[in-house]
């Protein structure tokens, strides 16, 4: 407080200045804009009407969002069961201190998730290809009974999708669980070891009692971020801009995306936006209160 | 710390270890070796192997089957030098001012008392949650009142205040900048902008460098942004550039793999070179230490 003194009241602001200026253009105001959006119709892009909350009416009795909520749910639930369990495991390999080449193997789990998902959506529809791909054609070569030409990409768009994803993440999420475990503390797993607890017993009651809260944190950045997945299936299924094969690839953002950009109803899209929000904040506050419970 | 007789966590042995981080890793690198060996196969040899083709030479494979034709195709042919420019473009110039902007602004929340200061921290923070698609519209609309639609600015202004970014930096000012040391610099009568360029940022150089690079490669990677926002095919970065390539040759799988591999190669050598201080940023919102 008595820094307060030494410098003008203006100072502050002149530092946060260029942030404020591009963040309320296009972060604030386009929020502010998407929640009026959601109570108007548009039609074209010059006409809109207030319609109060028929947009919101309309929801809940659209088949393409429940089609889009439901395969939305599935992924979602595919990564944390897939993802969480793999990145952990991955960490835990590393997590030894006589381990020799831990950066090597960091560095190769994580590489995948640096490449841009409009060139693992190309890598990916090559490789999930009937014949030709390197996903079927070596399933075959393991298990001859594997059908060379397993449809994945015109049938199985969710495994794929769910696929494609876990290459992508695990190594991610493995960076904050390796950074996790090694912040468990030494003499806690040595004081357990010499009780005579096991090795499953020490990772259940000594490591995942320390890294709750990162796993706590991942599980939010999974949910939400699988949640709002789009790019993936919107670029590995472009030619039906992202529904896939029978709908099946279309998600609640891909749908959003589809309402406001291609029909144009950005009014509509605003609304699905918002109820996504409002699910996503429910989620994080639910589980921010299970945490603090478990806590005490 | 342990006796040479303690076996840590889950130690069945050493070799196994080994084993299962061999197998994972192959796993992980194997669409990568697919790719490379696809980019340089042909057409037919891409259709009857799946690594490289097998022939007479050393270690049975055809090795005159190979060639970098596909390389010089993309660079002699087609727009993709051009897309790389401008892709190195938009992810450098974006990268330097969402880093700069973060920082004046982490710095200000961070080492300032002022009225507001929680409530539009909070705000600020508060809208990582929105979706981003939710945005999108609202803000082409922004953008094409502004006279900004395929234009670099319509891309650079809206991707240099990341709340994610200033949260970063708001931490690492916290963290690494003592408050004495800003009193007796304003004490001895150094400016303020002459505090925050020749004392502030010095102090947090590890955070400059790994969000310089996470906000390069977030910029290198993203399509979407690129392709609602700019319109003439010159301007594309690379992911659109790419990604359209697919689209007009899309039985040149060799081709195809050759400009996805081009359009990767550079953030993976950056990667490479920075791998510890882009995993350091990306994990000090989450674990101390």
């Amino acid at each position: 407080m008595k820094s307060s003194r030494l410098h003008s009241p203006w100072t502050p602001w002149l530092f946060l200045a260029p942030f404020l200026l591009s963040f309320g253009a296009f972060i604030a105001w386009p929020a502010v804009r998407s929640l009026m959006l959601a109570f108007e119709q548009t039609y074209g892009p010059k006409t809109t009407a207030f319609v109060g909350t028929a947009n919101l009416q309309f929801l809940v009795h659209d088949p393409f969002l429940w089609t889009a909520v439901g395969n939305t749910v599935v992924f979602t639930l595919a990564a944390v069961v897939l993802q969480i369990p793999v990145a952990l495991g991955l960490a835990l390999l590393l997590n030894r201190s006589d381990l020799r080449g831990r950066r090597f193997f960091r560095l190769v789990f994580f590489s995948p998730s640096i490449v841009g998902l409009a060139f693992v959506a190309i890598l990916f529809s090559f490789m999930l290809e009937k014949r030709t791909g390197l996903i079927n054609a070596s399933l075959h070569h393991l298990f001859p009974a594997w059908n060379p030409d397993f449809p994945w990409l015109d049938r199985y768009v969710m495994p794929s999708l769910i696929l494609a994803q876990l290459w992508i993440s695990a190594g991610f999420y493995m960076v904050y669980f390796l950074a996790a475990l090694q912040n468990v503390p030494g003499e806690l797993l040595d004081a357990a070891h010499i009780d005579g607890a096991g090795a499953w017993q020490r990772f259940w009651h000594v490591t995942l009692p320390e890294i709750r809260p990162v796993l706590n944190i991942i599980l939010l950045l999974v949910v939400t971020g699988s949640f709002q997945l789009f790019d993936l299936p919107y670029l590995l299924y472009n030619d039906t801009a992202g529904s896939g094969p029978d709908n099946h690839a279309l998600t609640v953002v891909t749908y959003l995306f589809q309402t406001g950009f291609r029909s144009g109803d950005l009014g509509y899209a605003s609304a699905i936006g918002w109820m996504l929000t409002l699910v996503l904040v429910g989620f994080a506050l639910i589980q921010r209160r299970l945490a603090r419970a478990e806590e005490s | 710390m342990s006796t040479p007789d303690h076996r840590p966590l889950l130690r069945p042995s050493t070799l196994v270890i080994y084993v299962l981080l061999a197998g994972f890793g192959l796993i992980t690198l194997l669409p990568f070796l697919w790719m490379i060996c696809a980019a340089m196969k042909t057409q037919q040899d891409f259709y009857t192997s799946q690594f490289l083709p097998p022939g007479n030479g050393l270690f049975g494979v055809a090795w005159d089957h190979l060639s970098l034709s596909q390389f010089v195709r993309l660079f002699r042919e087609l727009p993709v030098p051009r897309a790389m420019l401008n892709s190195v473009f938009l992810a450098s110039v974006g990268s330097l001012l969402a880093t700069f902007f973060c920082a004046a602004g982490g710095y200000a929340l961070a080492k300032f008392k002022f009225p507001g200061r929680e409530l539009l921290t909070t705000l600020i923070l508060g809208t990582v949650v929105l979706p981003g698609a939710l945005l999108l519209s609202p803000r082409f609309e922004t953008l094409y009142h502004l006279h900004l639609v395929d234009h670099y600015l319509g891309i650079f202004l809206p991707a240099v205040a990341p709340a994610f970014g200033l949260y970063l930096f708001r931490q690492a000012m916290v963290n690494s900048v003592p408050n004495d040391i800003l009193e007796s610099a304003r004490i001895d009568g150094c400016g303020e902008v002459r505090i925050f360029f020749t004392i502030v940022l010095p102090l947090i150089r590890p955070m400059i460098s790994a969000y310089l690079i996470i906000a390069f490669i977030a910029l290198w990677n993203d399509f979407i942004t690129p392709q609602i926002i700019l319109q003439s095919p010159e301007l594309q970065p690379l992911p659109v550039a790419i990604f359209e390539l697919k689209g007009l040759y899309a039985a040149d799988y060799n081709l195809i793999m050759a400009g996805t591999l081009v359009s990767i190669a550079p953030v993976m050598f950056l990667f490479l070179l920075l791998q510890r201080e882009f995993i350091s940023g990306l994990t000090s919102g989450a674990v101390k230490g």
